[in-house]
């Protein structure tokens, strides 16, 4: 038997560049797109570039007041609009208006949000919904037009974890995160794959518009287990760093046994517990601040049913 | 340009000066550690002093606050202030540690060649095997002094990198440390009556820097080229790409002679219009350091 998942055809979708104004591949793509958006139409398709965060950018600053991918929850979304509040809250509000409203039949289908990080975690998709059937074809379908470049699928869905992100006002929410690349810095070779994952994103979104069907498929995903901080001194300073056998070793398997941080007195902590996990945002600048070392993953296989547009 | 006359006395006030700017972090988290177990500074001649240079910016974890420290030691920026306050002027010489985005590898920055103490320390540490490094002398012609270790008497600046701002990685980490022990070792040799000879050194000076490719509205309009980007120090030819327009077509560099870019793709160095610097390669002769008298 089979069953088919049979969805409407996508018509709205916005790509999100400067986010955070010190990521800047996706700054530099979208103002590129801005100036000259043929690579990004689709025959009946309405495809905008938008940046986020205007004053961010021009300072090249992560935010002015506060994180404004985490402000996109109801309770900020509703205050009363005032000068007294954090620019980003007001700024999450117009862009709740311009693509939302949030969780309404109105808001845009697709949010793609580009985002870089200082970690070495390549090509990664982020997801937020493990039963989100059209996703997790997309990101199938985007894993493997990329192949041999690696991609890697964060999945972010946690009991406690909220993270009201710029993206969750969309009905299909999609993180585009590439490193690694510094802060404030633009490398060809993460454009060039930030580039890719989007091309291969329309072409997806084209192709279902267009009435091809896409059969049942698995995916694996790296699904969030828990963030770790740095060891603190009794002041909150930060007493050791990431040991270099785990700089760089994004998505590798830690064992109990293998260090995670290194103290200036040479000592080295290892990862302790019992079991093996998948470490991820290993060493992101921007969260030394969120006091988050690394989230540690686990995998785990997500299967999405056959789905086709209902057009067809 | 005024030639520094090599040492008569034995430097007994060293200082050590992590976060000139305050999100390059090896050289921030060394100093706030050396400020509670300065052991590790220790000499039999003298004891360097620890310095956390700009904790504002370090506590925003950004370059700077209002401007730039590292360009603000002009003398007409410290005589316009009614107390000129300055902290290094008190050292014999100043270690200024420093990070880049650019794969600088292990950099040592002079003001120019005719630092000889400066020159002679340079040699002291190439000669180690398991630290290779690069002299990198910033200095033009005629050109004032401006960095924090212009201050003092004499000073090194220390470069490591590719590491991004506002992270720490260990092997960065230990390589800076590892560095500034063998400064204070050879600072201690000197002092205690060491005489080296003279010497001829590779180094390479700055000639020039060049801006990215820039829209009409002034924004980016390509970005470093991938055949350039981490090829710090080696020779660019000309016709070799050096930056990729966002369009796709490649731009090459047009000059006449190689050059050796060094900083390639700095995160700081994008609101001062450099997208790298361009060096020469040159043999310096560095005269000896004679012994101090007892």
């Amino acid at each position: 038997m089979t069953y088919h998942v049979v969805e409407d055809p996508i018509k709205k979708v916005a790509i999100f560049g400067g986010t955070h104004g010190n990521e800047l591949t996706g700054v530099f793509l979208v103002k590129h797109w801005l100036e000259n958006g043929a690579e990004i139409q689709r025959t009946g398709l309405e495809v905008k570039p938008f940046i986020t965060n205007p004053r961010a950018v021009k300072k090249c600053t992560r935010y002015i007041d506060c994180d404004l991918n985490r402000v996109f929850d109801h309770g900020n979304l509703g205050k009363k609009l005032s000068e007294d509040l954090p620019y980003e809250v007001r700024r999450a509000q117009e862009i709740n208006h311009l693509f939302g409203p949030k969780d309404s039949e109105d808001s845009y289908d697709i949010i793609f949000d580009l985002h870089n990080t200082t970690s070495n975690m390549g090509c990664t998709l982020i997801l937020e919904d493990s039963r989100n059937d059209f996703l997790i074809q997309m990101f199938h379908y985007i894993k493997t037009s990329l192949a041999p470049l690696p991609c890697y699928i964060y999945l972010i869905e946690h009991p406690s974890l909220k993270y009201a992100t710029t993206r969750s006002i969309a009905k299909y929410p999609v993180g585009i995160e590439v490193g690694p690349q510094p802060q404030g810095v633009l490398r060809a070779d993460i454009l060039d794959q930030m580039r890719k994952m989007i091309k291969y994103a329309l072409d997806f979104i084209h192709n279902f518009n267009e009435g091809k069907e896409f059969p049942p498929c698995a995916i694996e995903v790296y699904k969030i287990m828990e963030k770790v901080d740095y060891p603190r001194n009794e002041n909150g300073e930060i007493a050791a760093i990431i040991h270099p056998n785990l700089q760089d070793q994004d998505w590798k398997p830690l064992r109990p046994e293998d260090p995670v941080f290194l103290t200036l007195d040479g000592k080295t902590i290892p990862l302790g517990g019992d079991c093996t996990v998948y470490p991820t945002f290993v060493n992101e600048a921007a969260y030394y601040e969120k006091k988050e070392a690394f989230a540690k993953t686990t995998i785990l296989t997500l299967k999405a049913k056959s789905i086709r547009s209902s057009l067809h | 340009m005024c030639s520094r006359p090599e040492p008569r006395e034995p430097l007994r006030h060293v200082a050590v000066i992590g976060g000139t700017h305050g999100n390059e972090m090896s050289g921030v988290y060394l100093a706030q550690y050396w400020l509670q177990a300065p052991g590790e500074l220790q000499r039999p001649s003298f004891s360097a002093v620890p310095v956390l240079a700009n904790p504002a910016a370090t506590a925003a974890c950004r370059r700077y606050v209002d401007c730039d420290l590292n360009r603000a030691f002009t003398s007409a920026f410290l005589t316009a202030r009614v107390h000129p306050d300055d902290p290094y002027e008190a050292f014999d010489f100043v270690l200024d540690l420093h990070n880049t985005t650019a794969s600088m590898g292990t950099c040592l920055i002079a003001e120019s060649a005719h630092n000889i103490f400066a020159m002679h320390l340079c040699r002291h540490k190439l000669q180690s095997p398991e630290l290779p490094c690069q002299v990198f002398l910033y200095q033009l012609p005629g050109e004032e002094s401006y960095s924090v270790n212009s201050m003092a008497k004499s000073g090194l600046g220390l470069e490591l990198g590719p590491q991004p701002q506002g992270v720490l990685w260990a092997d960065l980490l230990v390589r800076m440390r590892a560095l500034v022990a063998t400064a204070l070792d050879f600072i201690q040799l000197f002092n205690q009556g060491t005489a080296f000879p003279a010497f001829e050194m590779e180094a390479y000076r700055k000639v020039s820097s060049v801006d990215f490719p820039r829209t009409e509205a002034g924004d980016l309009a390509g970005n470093v080229h991938p055949q350039l980007q981490d090829q710090d120090f080696e020779p660019l030819r000309p016709g070799a790409p050096i930056f990729r327009m966002f369009s796709g077509k490649d731009m090459l560099y047009e000059g006449e002679s190689t050059v050796y870019p060094v900083f390639i793709n700095e995160a700081a160095y994008y609101e001062k219009d450099i997208a790298f610097l361009q060096t020469e390669k040159l043999m310096f002769s560095v005269p000896a350091l004679p012994m101090l008298a007892p």
